[in-house]
């Protein structure tokens, strides 16, 4: 079926972005309109509807520099549902060709007549780059330690389901924030539709002037736990890591780990994500994982629809600017 | 050699206080001093509406010859400094090979007589290959005709090293210039640390990495009483730690570029990496601290820090590019922009760091317009106003910020020991 006009003046008007680099660009009402859009292909799917067809004949290239199997595949599927076809471009920045550059590499694939670009890149700003000399829709899928935006839309997707708002709820990101791109998309994201946001981990991974973005920074989980609604535990890279920016894995985890006995000290009903993959026993304890917190899979299925929105949404544009009726 | 009378300038010379309208006569390359506008001469030149300065003199310029051919050549860097209105530089020992021997400092002085532009003085290497483990060899590269040492965008970390440097150029009476930056605390990093480093996910430089090597520096100054030259000062602390060295005596000069104190770390919001630099492009509090620093004489001199770039080392992703801009061309208009027009400096401020600052840090006698002085002198126009083409530049290289923008001011006529060298295209 043509899900096409079905939903596109209530849910998608008021979009006319032509790439999404990241979320400090996207307004509270941009924001809403991915939101809502996840949830339309969401309630699509549960009816049975998962193989839909706006994108059909055109092309979403997936420009991989950076290895990530889990939100490649994401990004995969989320074309393939909407009938896209996919051309997948994996390489880690140093094999490519001496000489050409990451621009020329994605002219290149542009001109197989892709229209959508989604790009994992090691260096920040390299989707913005890429904004600037291509056609395509850029969509990005991580850029170096700056923005990960549909891993944050995924994550603000599954607190909004379960409490059913984002409005007055308190987050707190724990961890990792100096190098977590998905840290700052979600601060951007999560103060734009009014929670209030902690950031949380070592000091030494807490990085100069984030409270000017708004957020509370602390350094004691025991602290603010009782005050928090949502957990998003943000992943550890230690072999990064050790001996600089703290001294040891069983000191992270005994300070910033998740476990049974920090779980009662929480408020009743929080909820625990993680972006993952976790390391179990260092951010999360197993009996912590797995318990009825925690919502770790439920963000991997919202992952795939949160990407579909985004390509969706960049279509509509496409299509719009190219003047082709709908 | 003929005789110049540039008429009716407004002649300004910081090493004689001089801001005044009048005409300037030239005879066999030297000055031979103001004049009536009746004088006769070989040449005239029109210098209503100019301003007629001693040439600049620029203290430190990668000229990348030999070695690195590709970014710029001796010539190519020294027609850009002529555009410029730079008539003497300082040229960095950052060639392959490294300028650390008598020979390669012949080189250089060979290379620039050819190519006849301004006048090039060799900066020779503090260590050997700029390995910083070694002391080259300074009394040979003296007798080279090198007029300080530096390992250039390597500062030498190892104190005991440094020590010595100090200590063994009191012999020669040369300066030791080095760039303050702690390795350790700079290592990957691509901007200033800071609001903007955070919210754009780029590895941060903080303030102390400099700060921490400047107060080093002195204090081996004062250990050793040798001269230390601390190139591109960019921070508040470090403006006020020189200022309580001078005021005990200690031989500390410092320079800072005009781009540190024009742009900030905001410029980096769209990852363009032509406002790479090192030191990174500080905050506004740091920039007002720099001009303080400028006015009560704490900083010495302005210079272009030219690092010219071919185009596939200025790659556009920002981790990828190296560090640096070319300088020389754009250094007056963004010294009046960023100095002149808000009414920071005066003319006669301005041009004193561009000429008699430098001049007394590398012990040159030039930078003046005193009778008997060499005729280097530069024309400025100070109104006009221009984009910046690629098309204008004579460096090799364009990795600049400024293309495309509009400046004002520019080098109208240069003079060379009595030459005219250079006019600008209309
Ligand atoms: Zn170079």
């Amino acid at each position: 079926m043509n899900i096409d006009h079905e939903y596109r003046t209530d849910i998608s008007s008021g979009w006319n972005r032509k790439h999404i680099l990241g979320l400090q660009d996207l307004s509270r009402d941009e924001l809403n309109i991915i939101l809502n859009q996840a949830s339309e292909f969401k309630r699509l799917a549960a009816i049975g509807e998962t193989k839909l067809t706006p994108l059909a004949g055109t092309v979403v290239a997936n420009l991989f520099f950076e290895p990530s199997t889990r939100t490649r595949i994401s990004f995969g599927l989320a074309a393939k549902r909407l009938s896209a076809d996919t051309v997948d471009f994996s390489a880690s920045g140093s094999s490519l060709s001496k000489g050409e550059s990451f621009v020329d590499t994605a002219k290149t694939i542009e001109a197989m007549g892709v229209s959508y670009v989604v790009v994992r890149h090691k260096t920040p700003g390299a989707p913005q780059l890429l904004a600037q000399h291509l056609d395509a829709n850029i969509l990005n899928a991580g850029d170096g330690t700056h923005e990960h935006p549909t891993q944050a839309l995924l994550d603000i997707f599954t607190i909004r389901e379960h409490f059913g708002k984002i409005e007055g709820l308190t987050v707190t990101l724990v961890g990792d924030i100096l190098h977590s791109r998905v840290a700052r998309s979600n601060i951007w994201g999560l103060k734009k539709l009014g929670a209030h946001v902690i950031v949380c981990g070592p000091t030494t991974l807490i990085p100069s002037e984030i409270s000017k973005l708004g957020v509370e920074v602390s350094s004691n989980l025991d602290d603010v736990l009782p005050r928090t609604d949502c957990l998003n535990l943000l992943r550890i890279q230690f072999e990064r890591q050790r001996g600089h920016y703290f001294p040891s894995i069983r000191e992270y985890a005994h300070l910033f780990g998740m476990n049974k006995q920090r779980i009662n000290k929480a408020k009743e009903n929080v909820l625990i994500l993680a972006p993952g993959p976790i390391n179990r026993g260092v951010e999360i304890t197993p009996d912590v994982a797995d318990g009825p917190h925690s919502i770790i899979l439920g963000q991997v299925s919202n992952g795939l629809i949160i990407r579909m929105a985004c390509l969706y949404l960049l279509h509509l544009q496409r299509t719009a600017s190219l003047g082709t009726p709908g | 050699m003929k005789s110049i009378l540039i008429k009716n300038g407004r002649i300004i010379d910081p090493s004689q206080d001089l801001d005044q309208p009048g005409n300037l006569l030239i005879e066999n390359g030297k000055i031979t001093g103001l004049c009536e506008a009746t004088v006769t001469a070989d040449e005239i030149i029109d210098a209503t509406g100019l301003i007629v300065s001693p040439g600049f003199i620029d203290l430190h310029v990668s000229l990348c010859e030999p070695g690195f051919e590709e970014d710029e050549t001796i010539e190519s860097g020294t027609a850009a400094a002529l555009a410029g209105g730079v008539t003497s530089l300082g040229c960095l020992p950052n060639t392959s090979p490294v300028v650390d021997d008598r020979s390669s400092a012949e080189f250089i002085l060979l290379q620039a007589e050819r190519a006849a532009n301004c006048h090039v003085y060799p900066l020779g290497a503090i260590t050997k290959n700029q390995e910083g483990k070694e002391l080259a060899e300074i009394g040979q590269l003296v007798a080279g005709k090198a007029v300080g040492f530096t390992d250039a965008d390597r500062p030498i970390d190892n104190a005991q090293i440094m020590r010595c440097a100090l200590e063994y150029t009191r012999m020669f009476d040369r300066p030791i210039l080095n760039r303050p930056q702690v390795a350790e605390l700079t290592d990957k990093g691509q901007m200033h640390e800071g609001f903007h480093s955070t919210v754009l996910g780029l590895k941060g430089i903080p303030a102390a990495a400099e700060e921490i090597m400047v107060n080093r520096d002195i204090a081996l100054a004062e250990l050793t009483q040798g001269r230390i030259h601390l190139m591109c000062i960019s921070t508040q602390n470090s403006v006020s730690q020189i200022r309580r060295a001078k005021a005990t005596g200690i031989h500390v000069t410092a320079d800072v570029t005009p781009l540190h104190l024009t742009l900030t770390d905001q410029m980096l919001e769209n990852y363009d990496p032509n406002f790479k630099v090192l030191p990174p492009l500080r905050t506004q509090e740091h920039i007002d601290a720099l001009i303080v620093g400028l006015k009560d004489g704490t900083i010495d001199a302005i210079c272009s820090d030219h690092t010219p770039h071919a185009a596939e080392k200025k790659t556009d992703e920002i981790l990828g590019a190296d560090f640096g801009i070319i300088g020389l061309e754009t250094l007056l208009p963004v010294c009046l922009q960023s100095l002149i027009t808000p009414g920071h400096l005066s003319w006669l401020e301005l041009i004193s760091k561009l000429t008699v600052g430098p001049a007394q840090i590398l012990g040159l006698e030039k930078g003046t317009l005193a009778e008997g002085a060499d005729a280097d002198i530069t024309l400025i126009n100070p109104d006009i106003r221009y984009i910046l083409e690629p098309t204008m530049l004579k460096s090799s290289s364009h990795n600049t910020p400024f293309l495309g923008k509009e400046l004002q001011g520019r080098a109208e006529v240069v003079i060379v020991s009595g030459e005219i060298r250079f006019r600008a295209e209309n």
